[in-house]
């Protein structure tokens, strides 16, 4: 029903007891999401109900270590509030501690701190998301991350983004015309991220209850291309796909901190170029991610039982006609 | 963070990195007193601004005398200088490098900076000096040689005497690059350096090895650690408008276009921008307010937008999610009385309490254009500016 997380994961949070992960701890629990633990050093052995601005509808033990938590409880997945300037330590205590799956919501963790965790998290075979991203959903099932649970819908669209709000938007078109989704990863916008474009789609490929893609990127490094490249080879199921910065000015940094076109690369345009050679129907406007895949899943709809055909080079602003002639089925 | 060129290797010098005998000044005397101090026959006198080019725009001079040197710098300070990265409307140089001439045999060129693909630093070395690494990696990349350091390790004895023997190097200027590259690298990770660029690296007839040019950006995230390079930040070299947000904590970026636009977070606002391009517009500014769209800040960002005279509309949007949608409104309508906003206001809130938002704009007696949809502001935004 969805990739990576979903109602049987059972999640620790770190940085339980500060006021972030306290607000969205509450927000979590409330949609669903079966939080088992919390880790703040210093204040293990206690059961924790929220502070008096946000309080929890049912109590969280809270450890010392994440492997502590991991022993009494059987966390297998981490969320991570805590500051940047810590950030990096809790992320290696997470996946030292036999975490397979960590989220790093943090935002502004030092780009060597992350070259450092990023060569251990990859030698104990865990996996990131993040670090700077709203998280992941499963519509439903579990939310962990800061993204806002009304919004969406369970369903079968997987979505991936390296942005925040603008994941959101794209949510919400979705959902006003009653698609619903079946995970939403937001990647993150700094340089190094412990899960690419490439890596959210290889999984969505493989997701029998996905059925099409959204994969909404940005100006700076090459990780679109990369995904595109393997969309082209590897993915029959439809992707939509939009690129945020078509007007940005080269060498600035756009708010995230790998959102930059430097020496003339990680532009808008040759991102989109690769995407829409890859058969991703792009669109140039983020207005029009939710219509253009309501077009293409009825389009898919109306041709099943027809032998499926590549979407490549079809143009999602064109009205869609029926293809004048039939590719030839290949029994 | 970017810093001049004399900051960077007064660093660099700290990690034993070999840099030319140099002085900054900031008056054609001290020019002609670093001059003096660094002693010699022949001297260069540099312009220092946060941008490359220098030398064809005529920012670099070579000076034969003392009184050459004074020529020069009186002509170079002050000067604004234009540079295929300064745009057309070039910078005012107000510092200059006084720094010793070198007897050059040969011109390098070597970097540090982040790989994205593979995320872990990367040395790259090339033969071709002097000339944009960007081209160089464009028309010949098989001159470009590259070593991927370990986090663990750092940058090691072989990986360094490897570049060494791609780039030719023999007997001592061999050893003493071997070194330079150690240093050159303990620098870039001792500081947090998001890029340590030296071009042109030069070997003197001596077979001395020194940095005769350093760019050093630091990663701002890193900054908080090092609050002695936070100072080196020159508030000159950047746009006025910025500065002024900046010191509001509003991530604003100055733009070309007539449509300002104010967003909460960055990968919407960059998709703003872009809505107001196809909506026929250009974007005068990127500006995330973040995850607190309050009164305040509202407010601070109007202040900032409209003090750009070219902007004709401006472009709320505001995704709530954590963030209540009626709040925001509440703060918009406090701001746009506060600052008395004679242009037009799109404003499209979308997500937690949209609703009573929509309400609360419409019913303030201003004159906002609101917005249910992404598309909707886009055909506001499209009549606003035509209007």
């Amino acid at each position: 029903m969805s990739i990576l997380v979903n109602k049987k994961t059972r999640l620790v949070v770190q940085g339980i007891t500060g006021s972030e992960g306290t607000f969205h701890t509450k927000q979590m629990i409330e949609y669903g999401t079966n939080v088992v633990a919390g880790v703040t050093p210093g204040k293990g052995g206690s059961q924790y109900n929220g502070n008096d601005k946000d309080q929890f509808t049912r109590p969280i033990p809270v450890f010392n270590t994440v492997a502590e938590a991991v022993e009494k409880t059987k966390a297998d997945t981490s969320v991570i509030f805590v500051p940047a300037a810590y950030a990096a330590e809790a992320i290696m205590e997470a996946a030292d501690s036999g975490i397979k799956l960590v989220i790093t919501i943090t935002e502004g963790i030092p780009v060597s701190d992350m070259v450092k965790v990023y060569a251990y998290i990859q030698k104990r075979g865990v996996r990131m998301i993040g670090p700077n991203c709203p998280g992941i959903i499963t519509p439903g099932e579990c939310k962990i991350g800061i993204m806002p649970g009304f919004i969406h819908l369970p369903g079968r669209v997987g979505l991936i983004s390296r942005s925040g709000t603008l994941t959101y938007e794209a949510v919400q078109q979705l959902t006003d015309r009653g698609i619903g989704q079946s995970t939403c990863v937001g990647i993150g916008g700094d340089p190094i991220i412990g899960t690419r474009f490439l890596d959210a789609v290889k999984l969505f490929n493989k997701d029998k209850n996905t059925d099409a893609i959204i994969m909404i990127g940005e100006i700076g490094g090459s990780a679109e291309e990369e995904a595109a490249e393997y969309i082209k080879q590897s993915v029959k199921k439809p992707v939509v796909g939009f690129i945020a910065g078509q007007t940005a000015p080269p060498g600035r940094r756009m708010g995230h901190a790998g959102a930059i076109i430097s020496g003339g690369k990680g532009t808008a345009a040759e991102k989109m170029q690769a995407m829409k050679d890859a058969g991703i129907y792009v669109v140039e406007s983020p207005a029009l991610l939710g219509e253009t895949m309501e077009r293409v899943l009825k389009s898919r709809k109306a041709s099943k039982g027809k032998r499926k055909r590549v979407a490549a080079k079809r143009k999602p602003s064109a009205a869609r006609k029926k293809p004048s002639r039939r590719k030839k089925s290949r029994k | 963070m970017k810093i001049h060129e004399y900051q960077g290797k007064e660093i660099l010098k700290k990690y034993n990195v070999p840099v030319p005998r140099g002085q900054v000044a900031f008056t054609v005397d001290e020019a002609v007193k670093a001059a003096e101090k660094i002693g010699g026959s022949v001297w260069v006198v540099k312009a220092q601004i946060h941008a490359g080019g220098r030398g064809k725009g005529g920012g670099v001079k070579l000076a034969q005398s003392l009184e050459e040197v004074r020529e020069r710098a009186a002509e170079i300070l002050g000067m604004r200088l234009i540079t295929h990265q300064t745009g057309p409307e070039g910078r005012i140089v107000r510092r200059l490098l006084i720094e010793q001439g070198m007897n050059i045999a040969r011109e390098m060129y070597v970097g540090i900076t982040l790989d994205r693909t593979n995320s872990q630093n990367v040395v790259m070395a090339s033969t071709e000096g002097g000339v944009e690494i960007e081209k160089v990696a464009a028309e010949t990349p098989e001159k470009i040689l590259k070593e991927a350091v370990d986090p663990i390790v750092g940058l090691t004895q072989f990986q360094a005497r490897k570049l060494c023997f791609g780039l030719g190097l023999t007997g001592d200027a061999f050893k003493n690059a071997v070194k330079f590259f150690l240093a050159l690298y303990k620098a870039y990770e001792a500081t947090d350096a998001s890029l340590a660029e030296i071009n042109p690296l030069v070997i003197t007839q001596e077979g001395h090895v020194l940095a005769l040019d350093a760019k050093i950006n630091f990663d701002d995230n890193a900054l908080e650690r090092h609050p002695d390079y936070a100072e080196m930040r020159d508030l000159e070299e950047e746009d006025p408008l910025e500065v002024e947000a900046s010191a509001s904590n509003l991530n604003y970026i100055k733009l070309d276009g007539n449509v300002g636009c104010m967003v909460n977070g960055a990968g919407l606002a960059m998709a703003t921008m872009d809505i107001i391009k196809l909506a026929g517009g250009m974007p005068a500014n990127f500006l995330d307010v973040g995850g607190g769209a309050n009164a305040t800040t509202v407010e601070a960002g109007f202040r900032i937008i409209l003090k750009d005279p070219s902007v004709k509309a401006v472009l709320i949007n505001i995704f709530g999610g954590i963030v209540r949608c009626d709040r925001v409104a509440t703060g918009v309508v406090e701001a746009a009385k506060n600052v008395d906003v004679q242009i037009p206001i799109v404003i499209r809130l979308a997500g937690t309490n949209a609703d009573l938002a929509a309400d609360i704009l419409n019913n303030s007696g201003l004159k906002f254009l609101v917005a249910g949809t992404l598309k909707e502001a886009a055909e506001k935004v499209t009549s606003a500016i035509a209007a």
